[in-house]
């Protein structure tokens, strides 16, 4: 039998960023499945929607909207040191990962307790009726959303000041960047669902 | 960078490259694994062993129904036992096992020395078991669930089911739906990024194919019915109104959500399913897949349409006409491709010359047996019949004939095809036509007697009937049946087990197939392939020229993994995989006692997510500082690409 040629792969780098990590393909599968979390929610949203004479229910006032649109604004502007973050470890500039993830949980900081009042301001409980209990886990799921992302970026960035650091961690700071991404993004047609819906529909 | 060299695999580099990749041994070491054919492995015993237990549970049942007033099992028990079998079949049995072939086998069909995320799969072990034991553990406390395996409000709810029962089975949702996600997040992963060099996207196996659609399906599906059992839990446990009609919710919301997870669920069943036909098919009509791209095609338009037509559930709860006829429609739009597959098998078995070994025999049953069961699918997509026998023994006849036609046969032959490439071993023959000469008999004499009892009127979930209904006999035919089914059960069993030891030894390739995971040895090496293959064609040991380059380069002394693209596989980058690890044990029991605890009391979710987060950072957390793969700290010459940059020339194949 002849021996077969090769195909030397040595000298290929030994990591990548963006799609061609295999960290952003299990990010997106994330994305996706979350994603979709989202969307039967807000379906749901509207399936009970049409099953109540009037939405919100009578003596139901929307939820107020101040507390919703400021952590909008927080969680939008928090994509500015996210975006600055993500090229930052793309770049493998350890300072600048360190300076602007610090930012973003500052940030992180400033939504969550945010979100805790817009949970005071929903003006209906979750158990009070069908509508009360989809706009509480409208809200609670993004919560959640936001509390683990919080918590991530926190693990991570802890590990990019006390090490070990190593290079492919920049690829770990780039994805999870891109989730920061989703997690805003999801957000905005919740939000939408949440504040807008029983004023507009 | 091709180019006739000198292999510079030198026997102790193999040495080392295999101790790399070998897994500690001992108990202690057995609970660190991460390797995807040790995974795998336990996945498909696991998996089996649920199947055994269901059918246990199925037996009791048709024991009850032999004859009329029977009384082996009263009402409350009968409905647990009923609606464990279901969920049990399900969720711990159809999809998981499925998925568990795709652990071992997909990485070793795409030539790829792991699984992606291999934590992740250990981790989805762990979480599959610790939930078939707690659904298990419930049913022995008699706290199994009994409101049927869809748990439909307003059965499922407080007030109708105010004991743990329907909690047990909201809570087993979500452990097997965190540990069938994890899988398909990671089957993903490796298909499209860690194929072997040269296995362009019209070059994957149909069966890695079939994995992966039935992957996307998962990712769109059980979101779905984890939203809802959760939505159940909370309505239980909190006092929220989503199927509470009093206070504006609707049971219906229930319907749809758990629908639009429930039908893809047949297709995320059958769709691995025939992925096994045509492997199967291929191999022993000695041919290339005759019409792949067609058959490639047809598992990606079931999926989509698999995702439009569960409202066919559904007919019996007054939904606009307009509606019904949709779905109508589109349940019967969806034989179309399903028929393409059966035609372009037939095709290849034609044109091929065909070897008719116990796996074939298996297939050959799929056809009788799913045919017939699409048949009476047809027929259940027309309202009037729909609503007519909804509810009885007619539909639990039809989903028997397509799920163990279109799953369970396909999987029979699964087992007697692979058995030889994960043991070492070839299960036996002789007793093979024996195996599938009890189940095929005895799955029709159960099954079949059921369709003229549901048009007959016999209700499902019934746990007895009177002598003067005159049901007696083909119920009792139905059970003779059973019993013939596990003796082929018990008889596969047997020779299962007997082979590991005394089996006929197998050559790496016993059946003369093309696909990757026959190019090594049997059982394969802990590396998967000593050399990595690059690939030629859609059947590689058949295409491949002798010359056909293998992979040098990759590390010995770590975990070396080559990532390619996705469209050609070209190579363009390596990945340190980890270490075994004991932390997706630790992150799964810290999981496990937040999804129990969850039950009792909502602060279970509160308290319990501290235990998860201790365990994922302790899992995140590099061990020590790497010394080489990628470059310690400080950076002397970068050595990864920004993400603009050209992908480095992976060279031709």
């Amino acid at each position: 039998m002849s021996e077969p040629r090769t195909l030397d792969v040595g000298a290929l780098p030994p990591g990548a960023f963006g799609s061609r990590s295999l960290m952003w393909w299990g990010t997106m599968g994330m994305v996706l499945i979350e994603g979709t979390v989202f969307a039967l929610a807000i379906g749901a949203y509207f399936f009970l929607h049409t099953r109540l004479p009037s939405w919100p229910p009578d003596g139901v006032a929307p939820p107020d909207l101040h507390w919703g649109t400021i952590n909008t604004l927080i969680l939008l502007v928090s994509l500015i040191p996210n975006e600055l973050a993500k090229r930052a470890g793309e770049r493998i500039d350890l300072r600048g990962v360190r300076v602007w993830m610090v930012l973003c949980l500052v940030f992180g900081v400033a939504f969550n307790i945010a979100r805790v009042y817009e949970f005071s301001h929903l003006n209906v409980m979750w158990d009070h009726d069908a509508y009360g209990s989809i706009v509480w886990v409208l809200l609670g799921l993004p919560t959640t959303h936001i509390v683990t992302d919080f918590l991530a970026t926190l693990v991570l960035a802890v590990l990019m000041f006390i090490g070990p650091i190593e290079e492919r961690r920049f690829v770990d700071v780039e994805e999870n960047s891109v989730y920061w991404y989703f997690v805003v993004l999801a957000w905005l047609p919740i939000y939408g669902v949440i504040y807008w819906a029983p004023r507009l529909i | 960078m091709t180019g006739p060299r000198e292999l510079p695999h030198a026997a102790e580099d193999l040495a080392m490259l295999e101790l790399t990749w070998s897994e500690p041994g001992g108990f202690s070491g057995w609970l660190h694994h991460v390797d995807h054919k040790s995974i795998g492995r336990r996945y498909l015993v696991t998996a089996f062993g649920f199947f055994l237990l269901g059918g246990m549970l199925a037996a009791v049942m048709r024991l009850q129904l032999s004859r009329p007033d029977n009384t082996v099992v009263g009402p409350d028990l009968y409905n647990q036992i009923f609606t464990t079998h279901g969920t049990t079949m399900m969720f711990l049995f159809a999809v998981p096992v499925m998925q568990a072939l795709g652990i071992y086998f997909v990485p070793l069909m795409v030539g790829a020395r792991s699984i992606a995320f291999p934590r992740m799969i250990a981790f989805s072990y762990w979480m599959f078991l610790f939930g078939g034991i707690f659904l298990y553990v419930s049913l022995l406390l008699n706290a199994g669930p009994d409101i049927g395996w869809f748990s439909y409000p307003p059965l499922a709810e407080a007030l109708y089911a105010p004991s743990k029962r329907a909690d047990v089975w909201a809570q087993l949702i979500t452990f097997t739906e965190v540990a069938s996600l994890a899988v398909a997040v990671s089957l993903i992963t490796t298909v499209f990024k860690l194929r072997a060099p040269g296995m362009t996207l019209n070059r994957i196996p149909v069966f890695v194919w079939a994995q992966v659609v039935t992957s996307f399906m998962v990712l769109f599906a059980m979101p779905a019915v984890m939203l809802a059992s959760t939505a159940l839990i909370l309505d239980r446990l909190v006092n929220t109104h989503f199927f509470d009609v009093e206070h504006g919710g609707d049971a219906l919301l229930w319907q749809h959500l758990f629908w639009f997870f429930g039908h893809p669920e047949v297709y995320i069943i059958f769709i691995p399913g025939s992925g096994l036909v045509s492997t199967i098919i291929t191999t022993f009509s000695r041919r290339h897949m005759f019409g792949y791209l067609a058959v490639v095609l047809a598992l990606v338009s079931t999926a989509f349409m698999g995702f439009g037509l569960w409202v066919h559930h559904m007919f019996a709860t007054g939904l606009p006409q307009l509606g019904e006829s949709f779905f109508t429609a589109a349940s019967m739009m969806i034989a179309i491709p399903t028929g393409i597959q059966i035609f372009c098998w037939i095709a290849t078995m034609w044109s091929g010359r065909v070897v008719v070994k116990t796996p074939m025999l298996w297939m050959l049953g799929f056809f009788a047996i799913f045919v017939a069961g699409g048949l009476t699918g047809v027929m259940l997509a027309a309202v009037p019949l729909n609503t007519q026998v909804h509810d009885t023994f007619f539909v639990v006849a039809h989903l028997h004939y397509v799920l163990i036609g279109g799953a369970v046969f396909p999987l029979f032959g699964a087992f007697y095809y692979w058995y030889p490439k994960i043991t070492g071993r070839l299960l036996s023959e002789r007793l093979g036509a024996w195996v599938f000469g009890c189940f095929f008999v005895g799955f029709n004499l159960t099954f079949f007697p059921m369709h003229l009892l549901g048009l007959d009127g016999m209700p499902r979930r019934v746990y007895t009937y009177p002598a003067a209904i005159g049901w007696g006999t083909l119920n009792l035919a139905a059970t003779i049946g059973v019993l013939l089914m596990a003796c082929g059960v018990v008889l596969f069993t047997i020779d299962a087990v007997r082979a590991l030891r005394v089996g006929v030894t197998a050559t790496d390739n016993p059946w003369g197939a093309g696909t990757l995971e026959w190019g090594t040895s049997s059982p394969p090496p802990h590396s998967n392939f000593l050399r990595p293959p690059t690939v030629a064609g859609r059947e590689p040991l058949w295409d491949n020229p002798p010359d056909q380059p293998v992979i040098v380069g990759l590390r010995a002394d770590v975990r070396d993994v080559l990532v390619t693209h996705v469209l050609d596989a070209e190579p363009d980058h390596r990945v340190e995989f980890p270490d075994s690890s004991i932390w997706p044990l630790i992150t799964a029991i810290a999981t496990t006692v937040l999804f129990i605890w969850s039950i009792f009391t909502p602060w279970g979710v509160v308290y319990g997510a501290v235990p998860v987060f201790v365990a994922m950072v302790g899992w995140f957390w590099p061990k020590i500082a790497d010394e080489g793969g990628t470059q310690p700290w400080p950076i002397r010459h970068r050595t990864l690409q920004r993400p603009r940059e050209a992908p480095s020339p992976g060279g031709a194949i």
